[in-house]
């Protein structure tokens, strides 16, 4: 069996009904799935179209399709875990046993904040800030190509392990020395670690990009000063990437190097210290959740000022917010384990730093809040999405102001209290900021819009069934329940966690009227179809049509002033006559299966890894090499698109774009 | 010929009113600032592993110190190989700037020797080491160590690799634009190498025999 190192057919889990059953599910909707684009004959087009594209914005519709996906996989993880802890109280043990209950809060963690949020985030970036910044594309198409794909590796092994397998264990931290080979000897960790270690390269690739493309690539004329919001936070969200994942991989490396080659980071011999992992951790992690939420801020700014019909209210102090919660977020890590026990000084400081992170966050609500105040407010879904976040997401941050008080955290560390809090943050700043962007850039995306009714009813069911699911979790906290409980024998915290129950059934609710809001509006596009600038937008998203052609713009736009759309669209409202345009061939990257490519390798050399296959992770690796080497030896770089394409593709959208 | 050229640029660039009126920047700036982004993010991760080291530098579990396991001299030694490598490799970059073939391979392959140089040597601390039972097994302090000295040892050996490509790629492709990007990427690679081999050595080689 040495061929294959551990794996062997004891790694699946055929005795597992519901494991089994989920897997089937899976393989079933997959093989229909891929049967269907099969014998439709549309392999040929997805390869050249989608699947090899360098273009940013498929890129970014890729990234966000496979968030939706791995959204989905999440949620029934929660449902399972609400399910389980309404049920297993007293002397019953619920439906899950401890190690697959274990499993599942572990994957339900890593998958939404690593493969649902991160993608999401990353997709919408993607897909926008090239497009707002006025430009064709990315500092580096490719290397975005290869950054999907590797994140797509890192879904694809995680999902992996629910069939082939087990996943970690140990909760979406991992914290040794419990995620030491000592103590968890099966491959769980080693999925988690290489899934993340593979996306996680993925995702520095991304920062390196963006942060290159939006100091280095803007149109003619736009100056900082100028850039929108949204790019603002993509800046300070990439920048925080670029400092912040290269420590998780470090972290992550000692942690492989302790369970693979028995060195001595964490362990509990050999004077290791398992406290300097959650140091490190954290580093990366409490700029992680401003990756995340700074442009969840940025949409919302967009859409406040959209829907308003004014301009932002304060952009500089909201630049300046956002830079300064982008400095701050390295200076809160310890506030998530104060029970550490460093000295009260410590416990102080950072304390003290968390509460000023407050600060600026402030800033922006109340930009946000003076932005609508006196303005026409359209109520379109996008807005609702932002006001339900700003009720939300308050109170989310008081609770956090709370837990950075130290005493008062060494009672609710650990606690549902926190599980509470952090959902709180993310559903309502996260979640709820990328539905608002998904909702107001997909008319752009697709040239229709989603429907209105159905995402209303989406965004009430997400919005009451949140406060349902989390609210009585605060309660069980204070009332001392801890969290990741398989069973629990106090009888009166069980209705609380029915309640949250059955505002998990309110969420999916939810949920299942967004995926029908995708069908109907897909059925409906023709009457749903819209121009290039279909709520009134400001930015130069909307200045191009609906979908953009590949190069976005036939001519770079000159940009004069903030919100460059809407000052063009004012001056253009008064002088009418629109001058004959020349238009020159444009230089495009060539499509290239590089990503591809390099994701499959990379799938391969982290399976071959997690189950010690050692020639197979030789054969991963040296693929992965002779992959760049070809790309580094390709011929052709660029394509040009003629400039009658252009011509011809601008007479023929005239009308849409003619304000 | 090609600094004239590069002057000529520069004094267009002052001419403009500002670099965000101009749009968006040549792809050669894109390039080596975006090379620079990584460079920092390697670095960032670089300290971690120094991070790392630093908490873990006296857990030392019973075994060997660093005082009675680094070998001065072969440090030195190895110092010294990397230094004149970046050296050489600079003159390698002043090869390109005025196009002479024989000139780059001859620069590029002493960078090449003097980087194996350093490598064989620190292998051969190593395999010292493991042999008389001071291996990453040992200890935290060692694991740390290690990790930190052979994270910094992986990097050379890439760099070794990306030298020997590109120099297939300069034989086979001349001296277009887009292999002279990646010979400036390269360069930038391995003086920050360099940087954090000087980090590396006070803090590991210095440090770790003065107490």
């Amino acid at each position: 069996m040495t061929l294959l190192g551990k794996l062997n057919w004891s790694a699946v889990p055929f005795d597992q009904p519901i494991v089994m059953g989920t897997v089937a599910v899976m393989v079933l909707v997959i093989t229909l799935v891929l049967s269907w684009v099969t014998l439709k004959g549309y392999v040929p087009y997805l390869w050249r179209e989608w699947l090899t594209s360098v273009d940013h914005k498929r890129i970014g519709i890729m990234y966000i399709i496979l968030a939706l996906i791995m959204l989905l996989r999440g949620f029934s993880d929660a449902i399972m875990m609400r399910a389980q802890q309404a049920v297993a109280a007293g002397g019953a043990q619920g439906y899950l046993p401890p190690e697959h209950f274990d499993q599942i809060f572990s994957a339900h963690g890593t998958i939404m904040i690593f493969f649902m949020a991160m993608p999401f985030v990353i997709g919408m970036m993607n897909f926008v800030v090239p497009l707002q910044l006025g430009v064709r594309d990315m500092a580096f198409p490719t290397l975005n190509s290869v950054a999907l794909g590797l994140t797509a590796s890192g879904i694809l092994l995680i999902n992996i392990s629910l069939a082939v397998g087990e996943f970690a264990k140990v909760g979406w931290v991992a914290y040794p020395p419990l995620s030491e080979l000592q103590f968890s000897p099966g491959v769980g960790v080693d999925y988690y670690l290489w899934a993340l270690q593979i996306s996680g390269v993925g995702t520095l690739m991304t920062g390196i990009n963006f942060v290159a493309t939006i100091l280095k690539t803007r149109a003619p004329g736009m100056s900082y000063m100028r850039m929108p919001v949204f790019c603002w936070t993509a800046l300070a969200s990439n920048l925080l990437i670029v400092a912040a994942f290269p420590v998780l991989t470090a972290t992550f490396a000692m942690l492989l190097l302790d369970r693979y080659l028995g060195f001595h980071f964490f362990t509990t011999d050999g004077q290791g210290n398992a406290m300097m992992y959650v140091n490190l951790f954290w580093v990366w992690g409490h700029p992680e959740v401003y990756i995340l939420v700074l442009p969840a801020f940025g949409i919302f700014s967009e859409v406040v000022s959209t829907f308003s019909g004014k301009p932002l209210f304060g952009y500089r102090s909201m630049v300046a917010a956002t830079m300064a919660i982008c400095i701050l977020s390295f200076l809160v890590w310890l506030h998530h384990f104060f029970t550490m026990g460093a000295s009260a000084n410590v416990n102080g400081f950072f304390g003290v730093m968390t509460m000023i992170i407050a600060v600026p966050t402030g800033v922006k609500v109340f930009n946000w809040l003076f932005t609508m105040y006196g303005g026409r407010v359209r109520f379109n879904v996008p807005i609702l999405w932002s006001i339900g976040f700003m009720v939300t997401f308050v109170i989310g941050g008081m609770t956090g102001v709370l837990m950075a008080v130290p005493p008062a955290d060494f009672q609710l560390h650990n606690s549902l209290f926190l599980v509470a809090h952090f959902h709180n943050v993310i559903i309502g700043g996260v979640v709820f900021g990328l539905m608002a962007g998904y909702n107001y850039w997909f008319p752009k995306a697709f040239g229709f819009r989603l429907d209105e009714r159905w995402g209303a009813a989406s965004f009430w069911c997400w919005f009451i069934g949140f406060y349902l699911a989390f609210m009585p979790l605060y309660v069980l906290g204070l009332m001392g329940m801890t969290r990741r409980m398989q069973h629990y024998d106090v009888a009166s915290w069980q209705p609380w966690l029915v309640a949250a129950a059955v505002g998990v059934v309110v969420i999916l609710a939810g949920v299942v009227c967004q995926v029908i809001q995708l069908v109907v509006s897909i059925r409906n596009r023709e009457k749903l179809k819209v121009t290039a600038d279909p709520w009134n937008g400001r930015t130069l998203e909307w200045a191009t049509t609906s979908p953009p052609p590949a190069w976005n713009f036939a001519v770079l736009p000159r940009v004069s002033d903030i919100d460059a759309f809407w000052n063009k669209k004012q001056r253009e409202r008064a002088q009418q006559a629109q001058p004959q345009r020349q238009y020159e061939p444009i230089e495009m990257p060539k499509n290239s299966a590089t990503g591809f490519i390099t994701a499959f390798f990379a799938v391969v050399t982290g399976f071959a890894l997690i189950w010690h296959i050692w020639w197979m992770a030789g054969v991963g690796a040296i693929g992965i090499f002779l992959t760049m080497l070809a790309f580094a030896f390709r011929s052709e770089e660029e394509i040009e698109v003629p400039a009658e394409q252009i011509a011809r593709f601008e007479q023929a959208h005239q009308a849409e774009i003619a304000v | 010929m090609n600094v004239a050229v590069a002057v000529d640029e520069e004094i267009r660039h002052e001419t403009r009113p500002s670099a965000s009126e101009a749009g968006p920047a040549t792809k050669r700036v894109v390039v080596g600032y975006g090379f620079w982004i990584f460079l920092l993010s390697d670095i960032v991760m670089f300290s971690a592993l120094f991070a790392a080291y630093a908490v873990l530098a006296h857990a030392t579990a019973g075994g060997p110190k660093g005082v009675e396991l680094f070998n001065q001299r072969s440090v030195a030694i190895e110092t010294g190989c990397l230094l004149a490598s970046s050296y050489t490799c600079g003159l390698m970059s002043m090869a390109i700037a005025s196009r002479r073939y024989s000139a780059t391979y001859l620069m590029a392959f002493i960078t090449f020797i003097l980087g194996a140089a350093f490598l064989a040597l620190e292998i051969r601390e190593f395999i010292g080491m493991i042999a008389i039972g001071a291996g990453p097994q040992r200890s935290a302090f060692l694991s740390a160590f290690f990790t930190l000295v052979g994270c910094h040892g992986l990097h050379v050996t890439a760099g070794l690799v990306w030298l020997a490509v590109m120099m297939a790629q300069v034989a086979i492709k001349g001296f277009r634009e887009t292999v002279e990007r990646r010979l400036l990427c390269f360069s930038l690679f391995w003086h920050a190498l360099d940087i954090v081999w000087v980090w590396l050595f006070t803090v590991v080689y210095l440090m770790g025999v003065l107490s």
